[in-house]
C-alpha cells in the first residue's frame, strides 16, 4: 500500500483552479520528485497535504488514513513533516532550540510538569536535547547548536530546517525546493544527504526545479503543469515524455 | 533625602505589582499581537475571589496562614479558568478577523466583568481584613513593612520562575516558536491553540496574585480597581517594549518608581498647586512620551525585528 496517496485533489481559490483532479501515490522507502514549471501548483499541493490549505475536493491519505483538512499539527503527529521553499526558521532562537521545537509533537510535559520540574519532565527535557543534538550532527551541523538560527549560513539554514523536520520523527518528509539558491557543490552535498535520509528509512517527497538533481536522486517523478498531473514515472521515462518537454519548452520541435 | 528613599521603596513595591500584570499583557501580545484589555479586570476578579474566601473563612475561625493559602489558590484557579474562557469565547473566534475586532471584544469583556463583579460583590469598597503581619523595618532611612518585602520578594520569585519557564522548558520553547511564526510552529507539530490557552492561563495566574497584592497593600478591593491598574500595567508593558518579557518587568518597576517619585515631589514642583492625587498623570505621561519618542519601548528592538 502507498504511504501517501493523493486522490483527485482539487483546490480552487475563488474562480481560479490551482489544482485539478491531481492523483499520485508515494510508496514507502522511495524518493519521489514533484516537478513542474513555475506556477504549476506544486507548492499549493504541498500546502494541501500539510494542512495549511483545505482541499476543495478529493482525498489525501497517509498510511490509509485520510488527512485532508486536518490541522497541521495533527498531520505532523501522523508522521508527515515538511520544510519551506523560502527558509522559515525561528530566527531568534538558537539552532538547537529550533530542532527541539520539532520534538514537541513527540513529547508530553505540559504546564504542570514545566512548573514542577519533576523527575519525569526533567528526564524528558534531557532526551529532547540529546536527540536534537544527534539530528544536528546527522544533517552536518555538529557544534552549531548555540548559534542563533538567523545567523547560520544560507546552506546551513536549509540543513537546519531538515533537522527540525526530522525531529518530529516523520515517516514522510516533504522538502520544498531544498537546494534553491545553492551552488553546485552544495547541491551535490544535499543530494548525498537525501540518499542518507532514504537509507535511514524515511520516504522523501521532493519539490524541485533542479531537474538534474531530481533525475539523479528520485526513484519516481510526477510532473505538474497548470494544476494537472501531466506525467508520472521513472526519471528516464518522464524526461522523454513529449507532454513534459512541451510544458517546459513550450512545444516540441516538429 | 528620606522622602526620596521612601518613595523609591514605595515605587519598587508598586512597580513589582505592575510588572506582574504587565507580563500578562506582553505575553499575549507577543503571541497574538493582541492587546487583551480585559486583563486588568482579571486582576480585579483575583482580588475579589480572594476576599470572598478570606472573609467567611476567617469568620469561621480558621488559622490565618491556611486562610491566605486557600484564598490564593482559589483566586489563581478562578483567574486561570477566567483567562482560558475569555480567550476561548472572545478572541479565538476572531483569530482571522481584522485586528480591530478582538480589540472591541476585549473592551466588551472588560465591561461585562466589571458589571458582573458589581452585581456579585456590590458597588462599595470591600476592605481587606487586617490579618497580615504589620512589622516594619528601618532601611536607609525608609520604613519598609513586612508586606512590602513579601510583595517584592514574591514578585521577583515569580518573574524568575516565568523566565525559566519560557527560556528552558518545552512549553516555553513552543511559546517562543509560536510568537515568531504561528504557521511554522503549527507545521512543526506545535498545537498552537494549546500554547495560546497556556499563555492566557499563565498570564491570568500572575494577574490573580497581583490582584491580591494590590488589595492587601491598599487594604481594599473594588469592582472598578482593575481598570486603572490594567491601564498602568499596559503602559508599563509599552514602556519596556511590548512583547518582550524582560521589558515588561523593567517597565513595571520603572513606572512604579516614576509614579512614586512623581507623587512624592509633585507638590514641591508645582508649588502646592497639584497634590499627590495627581500621581496617575505620570503613568500616562510616560506612555505618551514612549509612544512619541520610542514606540518600540526600551527593550523593544527584538520585537521590531520580529514583526
Amino acid at each position: 500500500m502507498a504511504l501517501l496517496s493523493v486522490e483527485n485533489v482539487a483546490k480552487r481559490f475563488g474562480g481560479l483552479s490551482a489544482l485539478e483532479a491531481v492523483s499520485l501515490s508515494v510508496n514507502a522507502g522511495e524518493v519521489y520528485g514533484l516537478i513542474g514549471p513555475n506556477g504549476a501548483g506544486k507548492t499549493t499541493l504541498f500546502n494541501c497535504m500539510t494542512g495549511l490549505y483545505t482541499v476543495s475536493d478529493g482525498a489525501i491519505r497517509l498510511d490509509g488514513v485520510p488527512i485532508q483538512n486536518r490541522k497541521p499539527h495533527v498531520i505532523v503527529g501522523r508522521g508527515f513533516a515538511r520544510t519551506f521553499q523560502n527558509i522559515r526558521q525561528f530566527a531568534n532562537m538558537t539552532a538547537l532550540e529550533n530542532v527541539m521545537v520539532g520534538r514537541h509533537v513527540r513529547t508530553r510535559t505540559g504546564v504542570l510538569g514545566a512548573v514542577l520540574r519533576d523527575r519525569r519532565s526533567r528526564a524528558e527535557e534531557q532526551v529532547i536535547r540529546d536527540r536534537s543534538r544527534e539530528l544536528m550532527e546527522f544533517v552536518g551541523l555538529k557544534n552549531r547548536g548555540r548559534t542563533l538560527a538567523g545567523h547560520l549560513a544560507y546552506g546551513d539554514q536549509r540543513r537546519l530546517e531538515i533537522a527540525r523536520a526530522l525531529a518530529t520523527d516523520p515517516k514522510l518528509l516533504a522538502l520544498d525546493e531544498p537546494v534553491a539558491g545553492m551552488n553546485p557543490n552544495e547541491r551535490r552535498e544535499m543530494g548525498e544527504l537525501f540518499l542518507k535520509l532514504r537509507a535511514s528509512g524515511i520516504t522523501l517527497l521532493l519539490i524541485e526545479h533542479d531537474v538534474k538533481l531530481v533525475m539523479g536522486v528520485c526513484d519516481r517523478v510526477a510532473v505538474l503543469d497548470y494544476g494537472k498531473k501531466i506525467a508520472e514515472g521513472v526519471p528516464d521515462e518522464v524526461r522523454r515524455d513529449p507532454a513534459v518537454i512541451e510544458a517546459y519548452l513550450g512545444g516540441a520541435p516538429s | 533625602m528620606d522622602i526620596f528613599v521612601q518613595q523609591l521603596v514605595n515605587g519598587l513595591v508598586l512597580g513589582s505589582i505592575y510588572a506582574l500584570v504587565a507580563l500578562g499583557y506582553t505575553m499575549v501580545y507577543g503571541i497574538l499581537e493582541l492587546i487583551n484589555f480585559a486583563h486588568g479586570e482579571v486582576t480585579m476578579i483575583g482580588a475579589m475571589v480572594a476576599l470572598a474566601v478570606i472573609v467567611p473563612l476567617l469568620g469561621a475561625g480558621l488559622p490565618v496562614a491556611l486562610v491566605l493559602l486557600l484564598a490564593i489558590l482559589a483566586a489563581v484557579a478562578a483567574c486561570m479558568a477566567l483567562g482560558y474562557t475569555i480567550e476561548r469565547i472572545a478572541y479565538r473566534p476572531l483569530r482571522r478577523a481584522p485586528r480591530l475586532a478582538p480589540l472591541i471584544t476585549a473592551i466588551g469583556v472588560s465591561i461585562v466583568l466589571q458589571n458582573a463583579a458589581m452585581l456579585i460583590w456590590g458597588r462599595g469598597y470591600i476592605s481587606f481584613p487586617p490579618i497580615l503581619p504589620e512589622g516594619a523595618h528601618q532601611i536607609l532611612g525608609a520604613v519598609v513593612t513586612d508586606l512590602q518585602m513579601v510583595i517584592v520578594g514574591l514578585s521577583v520569585l515569580i518573574m524568575i520562575g516565568l523566565t525559566f519557564l519560557v527560556e528552558r522548558t518545552r512549553l516555553g520553547r513552543a511559546m517562543r516558536a509560536t510568537a515568531q511564526s504561528r504557521e511554522v510552529a503549527e507545521l512543526m507539530g506545535v498545537n498552537v491553540n494549546t500554547v495560546i490557552s497556556a499563555t492566557f492561563i499563565i498570564g491570568s495566574a500572575l494577574a490573580a496574585i497581583a490582584g491580591i497584592m494590590v488589595s492587601a497593600y491598599y487594604g481594599l478591593a473594588h469592582y472598578y480597581m482593575g481598570f486603572m491598574l490594567g491601564l498602568k500595567a499596559f503602559s508599563a508593558a509599552v514602556l519596556g517594549g511590548i512583547g518582550n518579557l524582560a521589558g515588561a518587568m523593567l517597565g513595571g518597576l520603572l513606572l512604579g518608581v516614576i509614579e512614586a517619585l512623581g507623587a512624592g515631589y509633585i507638590g514641591d514642583l508645582t508649588g502646592g498647586f497639584l497634590g499627590s492625587n495627581y500621581q496617575d498623570v505620570f503613568a500616562f505621561m510616560v506612555l505618551i512620551m514612549v509612544l512619541v519618542f520610542r514606540p518600540s519601548g526600551l527593550l523593544g528592538e527584538r520585537v521590531a525585528q520580529r514583526a
